[in-house]
């Protein structure tokens, strides 16, 4: 095959994939691209901002649970205000309602089968899952250890019970303790760091209290004032959208 | 329903750094070239813009730039006598879905491999010909020398605009580079990034040592710069949202933004996309492949014949497609025969973690690559006659971790991680967290190698990848000796607080924080077809019009990340295939 050839042949083909198109169904055909037209690529669309008043997912007791646990685990004091203030629990609400949520990038076909601990969960519950049963269950223990639900305990109470979930220590019912507490702590923080526009970090609180300037593109005229305090105000992708 | 497509001269699997830079020298030299990938097209201004990617939650938390484990997953175990089980949740095993693949989201440290890491096999036995390296390793050649890749790697830096300063240009040291380095045909296309402050100390504390630092190479633009194939890119802004996202500023190296849009201009360049490769079909004579077959997005089977088929896609999907196309023979590390599979290999971590007082850091002015380095410890930098290992590691200050969500973990250790006390200490420590990575060289062994699950399935139905794998003896004592090479630059650096820790003295686990998402090898590239899967210009000993190209080639890895390299071999299979391939088709090493 010389070079020659090859181009030849090359042309050859391009006169005849018009006709080879009527083969291919028009899903996938518009998903063949050829050099020299243009090509079209599916837009990503920019999030939709949460909606606080709209409930998506959680119960209301539920709800009381969580704001409960979250505001121990990000507690109001000086440097910023609850996690419930910053809106995490709206923001959980609405990521549990949602691809997230449901475990949709999970993959989740059998056998379910215990492994070692290098191979990670192996358990095909979603994240939605862990605080429907997990919530439940803390309300059942609640009760029997205290006679009270969690959210009704006091400040001491309740961090003693989270630390005790933290380490496992304590036997929920079916799901380890520590899963619940792994998850509630991973969502409190992903609530209070995310953008603002899924409806946790409002006020961008969570950013402010570390100095994180948020969704700025473009640090160059701050390369040489290394080493200083910067006051950078931080940027939300909702004054983009 | 099924069908075929028209033939092409050459057909690629997979439209990262290695199909696309392959894609471009051979629809220049005018082949009909079809590649076909699994993700859709994306482009920077309606896929990736600022008013998007700068977003942790969707990117760096739920990884929407990647490949989710409900469409393809590996499982793993550490040692064959257990059951491997699947990865069900994200993990280290990092892998784009969508054209540029995994070189959108990539962090762009962008190296060449020291001459030694392409041939340790005969400078083990020049160099330390009484060294007892453990039972199993398996060091070899690569076939190819850094000699005949410098070219290669020269060309990729342009195209991709690499900022850096070299170390040795054409056998002559410069101040400012690594005096370690392979000799350089050119400086590098664009300047050096500009140091952070955690780069300024690092740099500070390890010259008072005696050592070595230099910038490294970054695809991070030091510099707005038109690459050769006419596309114009932009300079860098340091805004830290690189590994795991794609850039949106054109100034972050990537096939999307370096290569693809000239490949969009060639009436000889088709891609279908969104079309998984099921495998490839061998021909009736045994010795070479008719093309590949795809699904599409219609669930439609299409067969797509051509006359050469190149496999160019993630490191770990490589090695899958030759065993589902049942080429060569699969490694059985009972009798440690067959090739496919074989020489797996990694790359061994080791860190510190450094605590400073009253510091501003400032880590949101940061890039995937903005990082300085000495590499007084690497490779084979230094003498390790009496040191009961080969290999070594880059060790940098790296400035790629910023954004807050991932760094919630970022006390000193002990601390409490929720109340009031962990919201003190995180705000203190987001100005003055620092870390030292070790990034080590690896080793490949008997035991740790890539075969088909018995068990699970991918959304196709075809089988999962096997991952066997565990750390072995000589990156055990490599990483120990680096760890404490990074303590003694912790002690000296001013941190109050610091821990050093070397991965392998834990189980290798897929999930771990901060362990690499380099994986490599499988299908390694040799002299030998009985210890190799591909002669040296990555060309199927088995059927020799099918060529596989990526990180899947390395014998061993270096302690480097490894685009780089991977982007050189591809320039140089690309060039034996133009020059010599064409002409006369068959075994190249005939």
């Amino acid at each position: 095959m010389d070079r020659r050839s090859v181009i030849k042949a090359g042309m050859v083909l391009i006169a005849t994939s018009v006709a080879a198109s009527i083969y291919r169904p028009a899903g996938a055909a518009l998903r063949v691209l050829s050099g020299g037209n243009r090509w079209h690529a599916k837009e990503t669309l920019p999030p939709t901002p949460v909606d606080p008043a709209v409930r998506m997912f959680l119960s209301d007791k539920e709800y009381a649970q969580v704001t409960a646990i979250f505001d121990r685990l990000i507690p109001a004091d000086a440097l910023s205000v609850s996690a419930s203030q910053a809106g995490c629990v709206v923001f959980l609400d609405h990521q549990l309602a949602g691809p997230y949520g449901q475990g949709s990038n999970r993959y989740l076909k059998g056998p379910e089968q215990a492994g070692t601990p290098s191979q990670g969960d192996q358990s095909l519950r979603n994240p939605a899952q862990v605080y429907r049963i997990g919530l439940a269950e803390l309300e059942g223990h609640c009760q029997q250890a205290f006679g009270s639900s969690f959210e009704a305990l006091g400040a001491e109470q309740q961090d003693a019970l989270l630390a005790q979930l933290e380490s496992g220590s304590v036997q929920l019912g079916r799901l380890p303790s520590e899963v619940l507490f792994k998850q509630c702590l991973a969502n409190v923080h992903e609530g209070f760091f995310a953008d603002p526009v899924y409806g946790g970090n409002q006020g961008m609180v969570g950013w402010k209290m570390i100095g994180f300037p948020g969704a700025r593109y473009d640090y160059r005229d701050f390369l040489a004032q290394k080493g200083h305090k910067l006051e950078i105000i931080p940027v939300s992708l909702i004054g983009r959208i | 329903m099924t069908y075929k497509r028209p033939k092409a001269d050459a057909v690629i699997v997979g439209l990262g750094w290695a199909g696309s830079l392959m894609a471009e020298e051979l629809t220049r030299a005018g082949l009909d070239v079809v590649v076909i990938e699994r993700g859709p097209y994306e482009v920077t201004h309606r896929n990736f813009p600022p008013s998007v990617a700068a977003d942790e939650l969707r990117y760096g938390a739920r990884r929407e730039a990647l490949r989710p484990p409900s469409v393809q997953t590996l499982t793993f175990r550490n040692h064959r006598s257990q059951t491997a089980l699947p990865g069900r949740d994200l993990s280290n095993w990092v892998v784009g879905y969508s054209v540029g693949g995994a070189g959108k989201h990539w962090s762009a440290n962008a190296w060449r491999f020291t001459p030694a890491d392409f041939t340790m096999a005969t400078r083990v036995k020049e160099r330390y010909p009484h060294m007892q390296l453990p039972e199993g390793l398996i060091v070899q050649d690569w076939g190819v020398t850094y000699d005949e890749l410098e070219p290669h790697y020269d060309r990729w830096e342009k195209i991709a605009g690499i900022s850096g300063k070299a170390g040795v240009l054409n056998g002559a040291l410069q101040p400012g580079g690594n005096p370690f380095e392979g000799s350089r045909s050119a400086e590098y296309p664009t300047p050096p990034l500009e140091r952070s402050r955690w780069n300024d100390l690092f740099h500070a504390t390890t010259e008072k040592m005696g050592l070595h630092p230099f910038p490294i190479p970054a695809g991070t633009l030091g510099a707005a710069y038109t690459n050769p194939l006419g596309i114009n890119l932009a300079p860098c802004t340091y805004c830290g949202f690189c590994g795991f996202y794609g850039c949106g500023n054109w100034s972050k190296s990537s096939p999307n933004a370096c290569v693809i849009p000239a490949l969009m201009t060639r009436k000889n360049f088709t891609l279908l996309t969104e079309c998984t490769v099921l495998k490839a079909e061998k021909a009736a004579d045994g010795k070479t492949v008719t093309g590949v077959t795809f699904i599409d997005s219609d669930r439609n089977i299409g067969f797509q014949p051509a006359d050469i088929v190149i496999f160019a896609a993630f490191q770990f999907d490589n090695v899958r497609l030759m065993l589902l196309s049942q080429i060569g023979t699969p490694y059985d590390p009972a009798t440690r025969t067959g090739t496919i599979g074989r020489a797996y290999n990694f790359q061994t971590m080791s860190y510190g973690f450094l605590y400073f007082e009253n510091e501003y850091m400032n880590p949101f002015i940061s890039t995937g690559a903005l990082a300085t380095q000495v590499d007084d410890y690497n490779g084979d930098n230094f003498d390790h006659s009496d040191l009961g290992f080969i290999g070594g590691a880059g060790i940098l200050a790296l400035s790629d971790q910023a954004t807050p969500m991932g760094m919630t973990d970022r006390v000193p250790a002990g601390t409490k991680l929720w109340g009031s006390e962990w919201k003190k200490a995180f705000q203190h420590s987001y100005q003055n967290y620092a870390k030292i990575q070790g990034q080590g060289t690896s080793y490949a062994h008997a035991e740790s190698y890539l075969s088909l699950d018995p068990n699970y399935t991918d959304d196709n139905g075809q089988p999962l990848l096997r991952m066997t794998f565990e750390f072995n003896e000589n990156d055990r004592r490599m990483a120990r000796f680096v760890r404490d090479r990074i303590a003694d630059i912790c002690r000296q650096s001013g941190a109050k607080t610091w821990e050093a820790m070397a991965f392998p003295d834990q189980p290798f686990s897929p999930t771990r924080a901060y362990d690499s998402g380099h994986t490599i090898g499988g299908t390694a590239m040799g002299l030998d077809p009985a210890t190799s899967a591909l002669n040296r210009y990555q060309q199927s000993w088995d059927a020799h019009n099918l060529f596989v190209i990526g990180a899947s080639s390395f014998p061993n890895n270096a302690g480097y990340n490894p685009t780089g390299t991977l982007s050189a071999l591809t320039l140089w299979t690309a060039k034996a295939i133009i020059n010599d391939y064409l002409r006369q088709p068959g075994l190249l090493t005939r």
